[in-house]
Formats: structure tokens, C-alpha cells, sequence
């Protein structure tokens, strides 16, 4: 019998993996946006030196992996897992990565939901004891993504109001069974949700749904309530899908109030920078997480947040098959964490810790 | 059960109604209209120009549509083009200069894949159906033409 789940699709996490460790690497419009004094570095072009887009976006990961295992004080040696992945057919970016790295290598693919399912993996890995170290990553870029599911990068089109904008970037998190920084205690693993959206400039709406769905099986498996949470943040509904997300839990009778926000709409200025919707791509998610998210956790302003990896299943090929375009949905929830992790030992089963830390939403939502 | 059913579909389409927003139409228009304006009158200075010195007019329009052509795709090089064309939509696209966007574009875009899988096999991926289905139209317009009113 599977001990260490709660409910019919969520996990916990009593060995309390943490979060020790967060890097992210900008590009220029990203860094030009109001997180942009947060990122560990953010670059002054989107292709780097390089000779295409694709090399530009592995360099990217690259050096955001390498940058948290320095912040982490840890030599790839010890590092146990590397779990990554982009947008791009066969990963190549976190194929690519890996290549730099001697560190064992899972490839990841979940869309745009990458850093959440990619924090699932290393927190399942350190929970169960088969790793003491992992590095989570995701990466995606403007240009790879826009010529892989649209149109060359020169091409002059119009975009719909409806389109996201690819962040450019990459995040990285390391998960540890010991040390200090934010806990993931539970997690729910997204089943794939389908309502027969088929157009391709409004991916929010194609996600809305599975995002409705994993945030409502995760508040019945861990039996919490939206106050429970100073953030529920799901990476890239952006400006349709997110009131869409909000209205399906109403109906459910989940009310998430302010709490409820989009990594989507968080990266940009939307008055100054022309985005659309809002952002998209895995780095969307990982870069606020990584950079901003993960910050306010370790200073104990959010208390538990709740993330929700939003991804849109599809590829130009099936889009242009006439298929529609599942949506899936990953949720991870981490805490502040004061208590030294390296008390618990990876792998032991303790109920009640899923109910600890019980928090007041009000204590600040900035 | 993960795919919804055509109840819960319709009551997702009533919720999406209620919060996509419409692209702005009458904005789209009007720079649509500003910017091909634009573009097919500097064409038409360009054939005057032509015209002026004494070039025959089937000839004219021929010159004028490369110097067309030409700008087009330099705009394109230079990063341009495709800022006229996110202002300007289908205005930017229609003229000529928006054929040449169309075709120079993916053209820079492969060529880091090769010049023969990248650019060559590439270069058509925008504007080649607009190639085969203006020669498919043209064919069976001229086939219908013979028939009505045959040779001459």
C-alpha cells in the first residue's frame, strides 16, 4: 500500500525535502519586468553569443544549474538527480544541459508545468530516500518556442489578445534532505483534462480547466481550505485563463479570493510590455518561483503557497491535425521552514505532518 | 474520466465568453488601412518615378514590384518588418513587401539548419501555399475563361 499518499491523487512529504537553494537566469525582457532586480542574472540579448536559439537556451540552464549548486555549496558529485525539461521536441535543452554534467539525468516533459513536475520529482526522490540532492530545472526561450509552434522570428503578424508571451529564461531549485529554506511538504500529480479547446493563440483557456482540477483534488487530499494558503499561484494562465480557473472552483464552491494569482502576470508589465495575456513557457513559472516566490518563503512572508505547474499538451502537429489541446496541471505546496530538516530522516512516514503549520492567510499577500 | 462532456464543454464555452477579450477590431482596421496605405502609395511614387523617365507601364509595374520586393525583404533583414507587421496586420502582410516578409523571413530563420534542409526546404513554409493556391486558382480560372468564351 502506497503510505505516503494522502487522498486519491496527492502525496506527502513527511521527510520534508527542502528547498535549499534557487537560481534564476533572466533574459532582457524578463529582466525589464518588475521582477527583474530579483533574477541572479538576466542577459542583454536572447542569443547570447551564440550561434542559434536553441544553444542559447541550453546556455541558459547551464548556468542556472550551475549557479544554484554554488549557491547550494555543492560540487556536482553530490548531487544525486538533475530532473529537467523544456518545451522543445525531445527536450533537447535539458538533453543538452545534461551533457555539461557527470550528474545522473531524468528529462522531463509536462509543457509549461515542467518546474512544478520537476520539483516533484526531486521532492519524491529525496522522500523516499533515493536522493540527497537533486536539482530541479526548467528552462524555455522566446525564440525556440516561437519558431517550433509558430512562425519564423522576422515574420510580421498580428497576435491575438488572446496570445502569451514565451518568457526567456531558466530556473533552478535544488531539494535536499537537509538543510535550511522552504519545506514541499504535499504535492498533487495532474491527470490530464480536455475540454475541446482547439485554438492555439489561447492556451489559458486550454489549461484553465486542468488547473481548476489539481487545485481542487489537492485541497480535498491534504483536506485544506483556500485560507489555508497565503498563495495559490498557478505558472501561466494569464489573463483569460486565470478568472476562468477561478470561476470553475467557485462552482465547486472554492472561493480563492486574492489569493489566486498567475506567474503569467506576474514576469511583465503589462502596461509598458507589449505581452499580451501575459507570459508563458516553463520558464514562466520557474523564473517567478525561483527568483521571487521562493525569496518570500524564506523570509517567512508567505507561511505555504501552493503551486500550480500549468501545462497545454499539444504540438503543431496534433494542433494542425485538428486534435484539441489537453491541458494538465501539477501542484506543489511548500512551506516556511523553521524547523532543521535534517531532524526528520528522509523516508519516515509522519502523519501529522501534513497538518503542521497552521497559518493565518491575512498575514500578508503583497 | 478526464474528457469533458458536451454539457460541461458548453457551460466552459458561457465561462470563456465571459472573460476573453475580443480583438479590437476597428484599431486593427484602421492600421491595417494606415500601413498598406502607406506601402502601395510609396509603390506608387516608385512607378511614377519609373513612369517619368520615360519606362514603359508593364515594364514600370515590373521594376516597381522588385524595388517592392527589395525593400520588403531588407526590412525583414534589418528586424524591421516585423514590427510593421505586428502594428499594421493584414496591412503589412498583402502588399508585396509582405510576400517578400513571408518568404525571407523563414529563409534567415533556417539557415542555421543548412542551406539545403534549412533554407532551401524552408523557404516556402509561409508563402508557399499562398504560391500553390494562387496557381491552382489562376489555372482554373483561365480553364473557365476558355471554356466560356474559348481561345483569343
Amino acid at each position: 500500500m502506497a503510505r505516503k499518499r494522502i487522498g486519491r491523487s496527492t502525496l506527502s512529504f513527511a521527510g520534508r525535502p527542502v528547498i535549499v537553494a534557487t537560481a534564476a537566469v533572466a533574459g532582457p525582457d524578463e529582466g525589464k519586468g518588475p521582477l527583474g532586480g530579483e533574477f541572479d542574472d538576466v542577459k542583454k540579448d536572447r542569443l547570447l553569443g551564440n550561434k542559434s536559439w536553441e544553444k542559447a537556451e541550453a546556455q541558459l540552464l547551464t548556468e542556472v544549474i550551475t549557479i544554484v549548486m554554488g549557491k547550494a555549496n555543492l560540487d556536482q558529485s553530490q548531487v544525486d538527480l538533475l530532473a529537467a525539461g523544456d518545451l522543445l521536441n525531445q527536450i533537447i535543452s535539458a538533453d543538452f544541459t545534461a551533457r555539461e554534467f557527470t550528474i545522473p539525468f531524468l528529462g522531463l516533459f509536462g509543457a509549461c508545468s515542467t518546474m512544478a513536475e520537476s520539483l516533484i520529482v526531486a521532492a519524491m526522490a529525496v522522500d523516499g530516500g533515493y536522493a540527497d540532492n537533486v536539482v530541479a530545472a526548467a528552462s524555455s526561450h522566446f525564440d525556440t518556442a516561437e519558431r517550433q509552434f509558430r512562425y519564423p522570428i522576422e515574420h510580421g503578424t498580428q497576435r491575438h489578445p488572446t496570445t502569451q508571451w514565451t518568457a526567456t529564461g531558466a530556473g533552478a531549485a535544488l531539494v535536499s534532505s537537509m538543510g535550511r529554506g522552504p519545506v514541499i511538504t504535499a504535492a498533487t500529480i495532474g491527470a490530464v483534462v480536455d475540454y475541446n479547446q482547439k485554438n492555439i493563440n489561447d492556451m489559458g483557456a486550454a489549461m484553465a480547466p486542468a488547473a481548476a482540477d489539481t487545485i481542487a483534488r489537492h485541497l480535498q487530499g491534504t483536506g485544506r481550505r483556500p485560507e489555508d494558503y497565503d498563495l495559490i499561484v498557478t505558472g501561466d494562465l494569464a489573463a483569460v485563463g486565470l478568472p476562468v480557473a477561478a470561476d470553475m472552483l467557485k462552482e465547486q464552491g472554492l472561493d480563492l479570493g486574492a489569493r489566486f494569482g498567475d506567474c503569467g502576470l506576474m514576469l511583465y508589465d503589462h502596461e509598458k510590455q507589449d505581452v499580451h495575456a501575459g507570459g508563458s513557457g516553463c520558464a514562466c513559472s520557474a523564473l517567478v518561483f525561483c527568483a521571487h516566490i521562493h525569496r518570500l518563503l524564506q523570509r517567512g512572508q508567505y507561511r505555504r503557497v501552493l503551486l500550480v505547474g500549468t501545462g497545454a499538451l499539444f504540438s503543431p502537429t496534433s494542433a494542425q491535425q485538428g486534435e484539441s489541446i489537453p491541458g494538465i496541471a501539477h501542484a506543489v505546496e511548500i512551506e516556511a521552514g523553521e524547523v532543521e530538516a535534517g531532524e526528520v530522516k528522509a523516508g519516515e512516514v509522519k502523519a501529522e505532518e501534513v497538518k503542521a503549520g497552521e497559518v493565518k492567510a491575512e498575514e500578508g499577500n503583497p | 474520466m478526464t474528457k469533458a462532456s458536451k454539457k460541461e464543454q458548453q457551460h466552459f464555452e458561457r465561462l470563456l465568453r465571459k472573460h476573453r477579450p475580443n480583438p479590437p477590431v476597428l484599431r486593427n482596421t484602421v492600421t491595417a488601412f494606415i500601413t498598406g496605405g502607406t506601402i502601395t502609395a510609396l509603390a506608387q511614387l516608385v512607378m511614377n518615378f519609373f513612369l517619368a523617365r520615360g519606362v514603359k507601364p508593364l515594364e514600370a509595374t515590373a521594376f516597381t514590384s522588385a524595388v517592392m520586393i527589395f525593400a520588403g525583404s531588407f526590412l525583414t533583414a534589418i528586424g524591421v518588418y516585423d514590427l510593421i507587421g505586428r502594428w499594421g496586420g493584414m496591412g503589412a502582410a498583402l502588399p508585396i513587401t509582405g510576400f517578400a516578409n513571408a518568404v525571407v523571413s523563414p529563409a534567415l530563420e533556417y539557415k542555421r539548419e543548412g542551406y539545403v534542409l534549412g533554407l532551401g526546404a524552408k523557404m516556402f513554409v509561409v508563402a508557399g501555399p499562398v504560391i500553390v493556391f494562387g496557381v491552382v486558382t489562376a489555372f482554373v480560372v483561365s480553364l473557365l475563361r476558355l471554356l466560356l468564351w474559348g481561345v483569343g
